[in-house]
């Protein structure tokens, strides 16, 4: 017997039926949604500063009153009744038209920004993207562009459903942090902070602070390092930061915190999943198969994203007379470095790696066969076979646009809401392998008092099979982990625990739990 | 090589299933007349709330019965011939046995009240209750009111997953106040007032008196005791405990009380059966514990015991320090060693008690008066760390040693506020006045 609900209705159906707010809150948003489908479609708003902040505001207050009502009469507590019995978190009828609608977004924003009105050619900005032109007058002095529309809409949402979350988890004082967190760091540093830098300085391109390499995948190609380096000195900081993200900062955070002070609490990308993907982190696929897919495709990103930055970065080195590094010098050191790095891990990880270890030096040998094939390629622009920068457009094209935005976040409420964060950004590859090595970060079970129930895997956006580890009182340390914290919250006998602490004995394993005969456990313990 | 078969595919079955299988390269065969795979019947309420769906009650994926070769046959065995070791099956069928382990569970109490047996009454034990739930009180349509009997943990899990959809629920439970003969009255008035708060209709010191009939044989009200009172519903949930499931052992042969009797070793006074989880009942208590514990933990520790007897290792089944944990709507409850009610503590038996302001967090600690030494923890709405408190109980610190290092027992998320300076104050003050 199905306990589906097939019914059209957006949020309810039995068992839990609209509330008059939600409808209010429903009907706000909607007509917000309505404005922009308008100008989307030319129809000529007069006076746009007006129109653009009614729709903005209707969206943002339309989720407000939808959430207020939601939540108000509960009392704190874990607010997930009725999630698989609805069709938009259950993959049914709503979540398909979700779905289609957000993809379809995505594609028009990528690939056809014509369509959004983006003037090219020194045109005017028409339709949707000139109903944006005020608000980025008013904060960078220029034109809207289509990346200015997604920025706004992005940050809107952020915001509007983390103050969402922070309703549902009103009893959590992590999850309340961290959501203030995000909501923070998209908005001042992914929206303000790069704007108001353009206006302070007109070449200068948008520079997301927070946006680490490889995630922020062009960061070293030419035209951007170029545009930083005619910003005199402040380019140059720019480019330090970049570089310094990710080789001094991000291993000391991760090593401290785990990958979580990023992935959870300050990446955009996390930031949207964590906040407008809340409702669909049920809907990761925690089978084995989905995780032994995830760890293939998510590290051969990451292979190929370093990759694929050496031979842009390569290709237009030259001899040294234009920049610092020659490109022999800079092969050399991505070489030196890479083998560092690998040699420690192999020499102090092999063993708690097993096979892994393995699969890390194919990706090794990969890297520096390529770096081979760089320096003995006859001209400066191929790799291997392939043209550098086709390889690089290409990435662009399937990692940073298919990926991140249309499969990432456009089938939200069909994949769960952490599909690219778990099979496609390079970032994540990098802090879950610092995290899986050599952090303080893990998540501790209690005891014996784990009942099975599953809801902490359930809950888990990415796929993590977390009761697999706590019915065994085994710590939780996996490369994937984003330490949102939602297992522990979910869990009704208080069984988990985000935690830094030593590295000792991090990674166990327990067959007989607490709870039993001090012998037995001893006995069957020992390995 | 021998042919072990399990009669039960819950907590206590599947891990001797597993431990078996760790330890040996025995035949394994596990039978359920209830599912085909083994589900954590402790999550059947998220399934009917929405937290869940069946699959995900599953810890493990059901190619891992396969791939370690756990023959998992369905079907309800009728009954059990020791002396030919064999297993006689409801569709006629049998199957031999070398080693037999009884892990059968439990079965709701009905306690003969004029109606239990109607339509629309039910208790909530089996994945089957969870399928006659959805078709007794699918909504709050079909289900206008819910009337549940018995004031115990599945009582107030029923009523929680019946007003996540809405449905006005009536709670009767016999003590004059939830759960007293367990908890300290304080706790127990605390949780009342949290049903009440989740608008529970509860109603203390009330018993059934009978259960109405329509004329299609569905309940339509329950009479109350106390009142006389007469109250519409359409849906009666019996939830007054649960006791052994084993009355296809009666011919059997196996000696059997309220459960399977059992020695330390878990063996039955059959050759080669033994019975384990909630359907075992040992001859003698371990400790302050009851002779049948039907509970999840406790199961499952007996599964771990039982394996290394039927691989070679006899080894007695022994508990250490008690521990449990429930969940009251939105408070979360724990407990190490023991704590009891006013109705069962012993004389020696001293409690500190603190509250906090928000009524939904507090912590009872029981001491021994004249020695002090620490003897249990009740603690609600804080997360407290298993193994601090099993080393704490395993050393006999006393109380003084507990509450001056209590902050290292807390086990709740990162940024939660701490309440163990308050705690301490409090129990100060108590020292001073006592």
């Amino acid at each position: 017997m199905s306990r589906v609900d097939k019914s059209m209705s957006l949020a309810g159906g039995p068992p839990v039926a609209m509330k008059t707010g939600q409808k209010i809150g429903t009907l706000l948003g909607l007509f917000g949604l309505g404005i922009l489908t308008l100008a989307t479609f030319n129809v000529s708003l007069p006076n746009q500063g007006l129109w653009l902040s009614l729709a903005l505001l209707s969206i943002g207050v339309g989720i407000l009153v939808y959430s207020k009502s939601l939540y108000k009469d509960t009392l704190p507590g874990i607010k997930n009744h009725g999630v698989w019995l609805k069709s938009i978190s259950n993959r049914g009828f709503w979540a398909w038209v979700a779905g289609i609608s957000l993809t379809g977004f995505y594609i028009v924003l990528y690939f056809f920004a014509e369509l959004l009105g983006q003037g090219s050619g020194g045109a005017e900005n028409t339709g949707l993207i000139g109903l944006f032109d005020p608000l980025s007058y008013a904060l960078k002095g220029q034109p809207a562009s289509q990346w200015f529309v997604y920025g706004t809409l992005y940050t809107l949402a952020i915001l509007a459903f983390g103050i969402k979350f922070i309703w549902k988890y009103r009893h959590n004082t992590y999850e309340k942090i961290r959501t203030g967190s995000v909501m923070f760091f998209q908005t001042v540093f992914a929206f303000l902070i790069p704007e108001i830098m353009a206006r302070l300085n007109g070449d200068l391109p948008y520079y997301d602070l927070k946006n680490v390499w490889p995630l922020n995948y062009y960061l070293f190609d030419q035209w951007n390092v170029d545009a930083l380096l005619i910003n005199g000195s402040f380019g140059l900081t720019l480019l330090i930061w970049g570089i310094a993200s990710i080789l001094v900062i991000t291993p000391i955070l991760t090593y401290r915190y785990g990958k979580r002070w990023y992935c959870s609490w300050v990446c955009g990308c996390g930031g949207l999943a964590e906040t407008a993907g809340d409702s669909f982190r049920q809907l990761s696929d925690k089978s084995r198969m989905a995780w032994r897919v995830e760890r293939w495709v998510v590290h051969s990103v990451l292979v190929f994203a370093v990759v694929t930055t050496t031979g842009v970065i390569h290709s237009y080195l030259g001899d040294g007379s234009k920049y610092w590094f020659s490109q022999s010098t800079f092969l050399i050191s991505v070489g030196v470095v890479l083998t560092l790095i690998f040699g420690l891990i192999w020499k102090y990880k092999r063993h708690e790696l097993k096979k892994d270890a393995r699969y890390g030096a194919i990706g090794y040998l990969v890297i520096i066969l390529a770096l081979i094939g760089l320096h003995f390629s006859s001209t400066t622009n191929t790799l291997l076979l392939f043209q550098t920068h086709e390889v690089r457009s290409t990435y662009g094209f399937l990692i940073g646009s298919v990926f991140s935005g249309v499969i990432g976040t456009g089938f939200y409420p069909i994949f769960g809401n952490r599909v690219w964060c778990r099979m496609g950004c390079p970032m994540a590859a990098i802090l879950g392998l610092q995290q899986r090595l050599f952090s303080k970060f893990r998540i501790t079970t209690n005891g014996g008092q784990c009942i099975s129930c599953g809801n902490c895997s359930t809950y888990c956006e990415m796929g993590i099979d977390v009761r697999a580890y706590a019915q065994k009182g085994a710590n939780i340390v996996r490369a994937s982990c984003v330490g949102c914290g939602i297992c522990s919250a979910v869990c009704p006998r208080g069984v988990l625990k985000l935690e830094n602490a030593d590295t000792k004995g991090r990674i166990n394993s327990k067959d007989v739990l607490l709870g039993n005969d001090v012998d037995l456990m001893a006995l069957v313990n020992q390995k | 090589m021998e042919h072990i078969v399990i009669i039960g595919n819950g907590i206590s079955g599947i891990t001797t299933a597993r431990h078996v299988r760790k330890l040996s390269d025995n035949k394994i065969t596990v039978i359920s007349a209830e599912t085909d795979h083994f589900f954590s019947r402790t999550a059947l309420m998220y399934i009917y709330m929405g937290h869940m769906k069946y699959e995900h009650t599953k810890p493990y994926e059901d190619w891992f019965w396969k791939e370690n070769r756990i023959e998992l046959k369905r079907g309800f065995v009728e009954s059990v011939d020791t002396a030919n070791k064999s297993l006689q099956f409801a569709d006629g069928s049998s199957l031999n046995y070398d080693k037999l382990v009884l892990a059968t569970g439990s079965k709701p109490n009905k306690f003969g009240w004029p109606g239990q047996d109607l339509q629309g009454v039910q208790g909530l034990y089996s994945k089957q209750d969870l399928d006659l739930l959805e078709v007794n009180a699918p909504n709050k349509e079909v289900c206008k009111r819910a009337v549940i009997v018995g004031g115990g943990l599945i009582g107030i899990e029923l009523a929680e997953m019946l007003s996540t959809r809405g449905i006005p629920v009536t709670f009767l439970v016999r003590e004059d106040s939830f759960w007293n003969g367990v908890l300290p009255n304080v706790e127990s008035a605390m949780i009342n007032r949290h049903i009440k708060n989740h608008h529970i209709d509860l109603r203390l010191a009330s018993n059934l008196k009978e259960i109405l009939s329509d004329e299609h044989g569905r309940a339509r009200a329950v009479v109350i005791e106390e009142t006389g009172e007469e109250l519409a519903c359409d849906l009666v949930g019996l939830t007054a405990g649960v006791s052994p499931n084993i009355d296809f052992l009666k011919d059997s042969g196996i000696e059997l009380g309220r459960g399977i009797k059992v020695n330390r070793l878990l063996e039955t006074s059959a050759k080669n059966v033994y019975a384990i989880g909630d359907c075992a009942e040992q001859r003698e208590a371990i400790g302050n514990r009851r002779p049948i514990e039907a509970v999840w933990y406790t199961g499952r520790m007996m599964g771990e015991a039982l394996a290394q007897t039927l691989c070679g290792n006899p080894t007695e089944y022994k508990p250490g320090h008690w521990f449990n944990s429930a969940k009251f709507f939105d408070i979360e409850y724990q407990t190490y060693g023991w704590v009891f009610s006013e109705r069962n503590k012993k004389d020696y038996e001293q409690h500190f008690h603190w509250a906090h302001q928000d009524d939904t967090k507090c912590i009872t600690v029981a001491y021994h008066k004249d020695s002090r030494l620490f003897l249990g923890i009740n603690t609600f709405g804080i997360r407290m760390r298993h193994e601090v408190f099993d080393r704490w109980l395993t050393e006999a610190r006393d109380v003084d040693y507990v509450m001056a290092n209590l902050k290292q027992a807390n086990f709740d998320p990162e940024f939660f506020a701490h309440f163990e300076n308050s705690i301490n104050q409090a129990f100060a003050n108590q020292l001073q006045t006592a």
